[in-house]
């Protein structure tokens, strides 16, 4: 159950090839999360899984059976929309049944699978209600609890946190996490916000311009990025990415090293002068301009007393520095 | 403009505002007064304004001794019949595309809008002629067509406007419930729809209530409704004003009314949207 | 959002309103076009026989003709004239703070809903009949003559009767377009010294101007086809005095039951309201942008 390979799939909209071909794997009750910046075609991938647009070509199989030409409907998936997409003239109730109804289950049996979703999410309350009269977060479970009741085989998320304000997206990250953890049904799911990606995922694909550029687990996208993209993807504040002679030092057309990797202290390689500092009593985040020019920022622990105009010493963390040629790609 | 004025400056703002309000809608009154007055009180002269004897004498007359009722009865059917009509035909056109735009769907639009602009004297003659020639003429059916043909492009760009602002991602999510086309129509689409639809029929009733050039060029006395009726009724020798505006304030009252309720549905159906 | 399936049941669902608004359009068109080359008379048995031009070259030719289309677009313009100006005036007045604004705005839409042949006749008869009339009876009460409206003045009567029918349309529309303007927008203006005066003219004048815009298209394809305010109250007299084009093409085919004269002054009225509509859209279209 929840097995998903595409090959070779391409997608393109008149001339414009928006995902060129992918080839992908999503195993049995993996959390899988496509990342990227705006436009880079996660979304569209998601709808090409989910049936809501054909592939130009390649093929799509879900469970070993070829889904490519399979109706949304049949395909035994559910999608938790950006906008939650909630019918707005039915009771919450009726909402979470409507899978049900359309698949012409009998309503006692409708009855007790809505009862059960309700109270996995905490809308037992709410059932009479229309989704006018709910919050942002409790739309956002009754769209979450009318996938949940057709039992299928994956669960696709379009970006299902965008619309809520940042404390409830924390909260709701980790329902949904929990409710993975309790269901253990494949879950796909969409963001632009990588730290969403990075504490939900079991696999984590980043997309930019249709390709993929990297697959793998959270740590291994942050220890080891295949190239400067994700490098700079993955992690914020971004990896510091400097070239030119201080690169070549080290054998690379660039090097890369992350804010957290960098030591202050006397008598590290690289001198500058503190710029901009933020003080978050937890961190402290300062922007140093080095002797050579380049700019970098570096992530201290706790706070740390420096401030404008302060002369300062670096020292990247030995193995911390990652080295990519020309072409972008990271160098063994 | 939504400051607290002074008093003095609300005060004959609201003075003029309403001198100007009971001037334009003077005329109104004075027909619904005029009215309820005997036909002697309503010649007199100087006016009355109101009259010692008032009477209903005029409506019932007008309803129950004449002929109005036919007239009205077919106002009613000829208003709602080419809505009826309009909107079965729209409706499929509206949501192909609303929800399915091609990429010429803006150019068919705009279209179907331009061929409101054509003068209707050009298109006179074929309807008279081919109207009297399969015996459409003076028919209620010939009416209910060409008032249909009249207000269509209004009729879709509504509902093209209405159907437009349901969220695509409403009918996705019921198309992934696994709903079939019929199914979406039926359970998602018609119920978020229904406003829109009813706001839709409401202008066009009003439209056609009181179109008043096909109505009073098809028909002699078979299919007349209110507005030939008034219109031929009209000049009465000064005999009959009391009558006149009894039947006068019979045929605009059902459409006041709409008209009350309908005012957003006017500036988005004749302004096809352009002012909001 | 579409899939194969769904683009073919979405063409198949346009296709009756396209088929019926091209036959609507095309055959009604090419008939008035073929019968205004014909000699073809109601009353006359003989129907056959090309005049060629000879139905425009009449109409050309014929001062009335002229005279209906001044008599058109000064109709069209004297409205447009009046129910512009007016309905900005009044909108912003009824925009203001204003007791019972829900209520004024019922009495000042309400004309609009009133049919055509009952206002012209309401007009014609309450207001403007020499003998029974309520402005001849003001007249009268100052010792004067009353005016003879609908003979002495039938166009600019008509106009009146017309303006005071679409007024309501245009103050609706502006009073719309109004609400929508921010009132930080003037908070700001005012902040910044500006009178209500300029307030008035660099502020609220250019949000109007869509709206102007818009009132003068969409009026102006009504106005150029009125009929039966003039059906009601004149007949287009006295004489021709207050016959439109669209008028006298009515009494060509109606009256005179000349067929083929109506179907070349039909086509005359087509070429018109291109004119119209070309003049428009350079003038003021730009200022559409939708």
């Amino acid at each position: 159950m929840g097995k998903i390979q595409l090959t070779q799939v391409r997608k393109s909209f008149g001339d414009v090839d928006v995902i060129p071909g992918i080839d992908l794997s999503i195993e049995d009750g993996e959390f899988v999360v496509f990342v990227g910046p705006s436009g880079c075609g996660k979304s569209t991938l998601l709808r090409l899984i989910a049936g809501l647009e054909d592939t130009t070509s390649g093929t799509i199989a879900i469970d070993g059976k070829d889904a490519t030409n399979l109706p949304p409907a049949k395909r035994g998936l559910a999608m938790v929309f950006q906008s939650y997409a909630l019918y707005p003239h039915m009771s919450v109730r009726k909402n979470i049944a409507f899978p049900l109804k359309m698949a012409g289950m009998p309503d006692s049996e409708q009855a007790a699978r809505v009862e059960r979703a309700a109270k996995v999410l905490n809308l037992t309350s709410y059932l009479d209600r229309r989704p006018g009269q709910l919050s942002g977060g409790q739309r956002q479970r009754v769209a979450i609890g009318r996938a949940i009741v057709r039992e299928p085989s994956a669960f696709l998320f379009d970006e299902p946190l965008s619309n809520l304000d940042a404390a409830l997206r924390v909260g709701m990250r980790q329902e949904i996490t929990e409710l993975h953890q309790s269901l253990k049904t494949t879950m796909i799911y969409v963001t632009h916000d990588q730290v969403e990606a990075m504490t939900m995922a079991d696999k984590i694909v980043v997309l930019n311009a249709g390709r993929v550029e990297q697959v793998g687990s959270p740590l291994e996208l942050y220890h080891r990025p295949q190239n400067l993209f994700v490098a700079g993807f993955i992690g914020s504040p971004k990896m510091n990415v400097l070239d030119g002679a201080e690169a070549a030092k080290h054998g690379a057309a660039t090097i890369g090293v992350r804010p957290e990797h960098l030591d202050i202290g006397a008598g590290g390689p690289w001198q500058g002068t503190v710029g901009l500092t933020e003080h978050l009593g937890s961190d402290t985040f300062l922007k140093v301009t080095l002797d050579s020019g380049e700019v970098v920022t570096v992530r201290a622990n706790g706070d740390v007393a420096l401030h404008h105009g302060d002369r300062v010493s670096l020292a990247p963390q030995a193995g911390k520095i990652h080295r990519f040629g020309a072409d972008g790609k990271a160098l063994a | 403009m939504a400051r607290a004025a002074s008093p003095r400056r609300r005060f004959l703002t609201t003075l003029a505002a309403w001198g100007v309000a009971l001037v334009i809608f003077f005329p109104v009154l004075w027909m619904i007064l005029t009215s309820f007055k005997t036909e002697a009180s309503a010649v007199a002269m100087p006016p009355e304004f109101l009259s010692a004897d008032w009477t209903t004498e005029n409506y019932a007359e007008v309803w129950q001794r004449s002929d109005y009722p036919r007239f009205f009865w077919n106002s009613v059917v000829i208003s709602v019949g080419s809505t009826l009509l309009g909107l079965a035909i729209a409706i499929p056109a509206a949501w192909s595309m609303a929800f399915v735009p091609g990429k010429r769907t803006k150019d068919l639009l705009m279209w179907m809008l331009s061929t409101k602009m054509m003068p209707a004297v050009a298109v006179l003659i074929p309807l008279y002629l081919v109207f009297q020639r399969i015996g459409l003429f003076d028919t209620k059916i010939g009416l209910i067509l060409a008032l249909m043909l009249m207000n269509l492009p209004i009729i879709i760009w509504m509902l093209y406007t209405y159907f437009k602002e349901i969220p695509g991602e409403i009918l996705e999510a019921a198309r992934m419930d696994g709903a079939s086309l019929w199914n979406e129509i039926v359970y998602v689409l018609t119920p978020m729809a229904l406003p829109g639809i009813a706001s839709t029929m409401l202008l066009n009733i009003i439209l056609a209530w009181n179109e008043a050039f096909w109505t009073i060029t098809l028909t002699t006395t078979k299919a007349a409704p209110l507005s030939a009726f008034i219109a031929s009724f009209s000049a009465p020798q000064g005999l009959f004003y009391a009558k006149l505006s009894a039947a006068s304030a019979m045929a605009i009252l059902p459409i006041l009314i709409l008209g009350w309720f309908s005012q957003k549905q006017l500036v988005r159906g004749l302004t096809f949207g352009a002012v909001k | 959002m579409s899939t194969q399936s769904t683009r073919l049941a979405a063409r198949l669902m346009v296709a009756p309103s396209v088929f019926v608004l091209f036959i609507w359009m095309i055959v009604p068109l090419a008939m008035t076009l073929y019968f205004s080359f014909r000699f073809y008379r109601l009353l006359t048995p003989e129907r056959s026989g090309w005049v060629g031009f000879n139905h425009y070259l009449w109409f050309l030719n014929a001062p009335e003709f002229w005279l209906a289309m001044f008599n058109t677009l000064a109709l069209v313009g004297g409205v447009l004239l009046i129910t512009v100006v007016l309905g900005v005036l009044i909108a912003l007045l009824i925009d203001q703070p204003v007791k019972g604004q829900a209520m004024l705005r019922i009495l000042v839409i309400a004309p609009f809903f009133v049919m055509p042949p009952v206002a012209a006749s309401i007009w014609e008869n309450l207001f403007m009949h020499p003998q029974n009339g309520l402005f001849s009876a003001i007249a009268r009460g100052f010792g004067a003559q009353p005016i003879l409206f609908l003979e002495d003045y039938p166009l600019m009567s008509v106009i009146g009767i017309v303006s005071w029918e679409w007024l309501p349309f245009a103050t609706l529309i502006f009073l719309t377009a109004l609400q929508s303007l921010s009132s930080e927008q003037l908070e700001a203006a005012e902040m910044d010294g500006a009178s209500a005066f300029n307030r008035f003219k660099f502020i609220i004048l250019p949000h109007l101007t869509r709206a102007i815009t818009v009132v003068i298209l969409i009026q102006t394809i009504f106005l150029l086809g009125i009929f039966g305010e003039i059906f009601t109250t004149t007949q287009g007299g006295p004489g021709s005095a207050s016959t439109t084009l669209p008028y006298m093409i009515f009494k060509q085919a109606i009256v005179a039951k000349d067929i083929g004269r109506a179907a070349a002054g039909g086509i005359i009225a087509v070429i018109l309201a291109n004119i119209v509509a070309y003049f428009l859209m350079r003038g003021i279209g730009r200022h559409l942008d939708n």
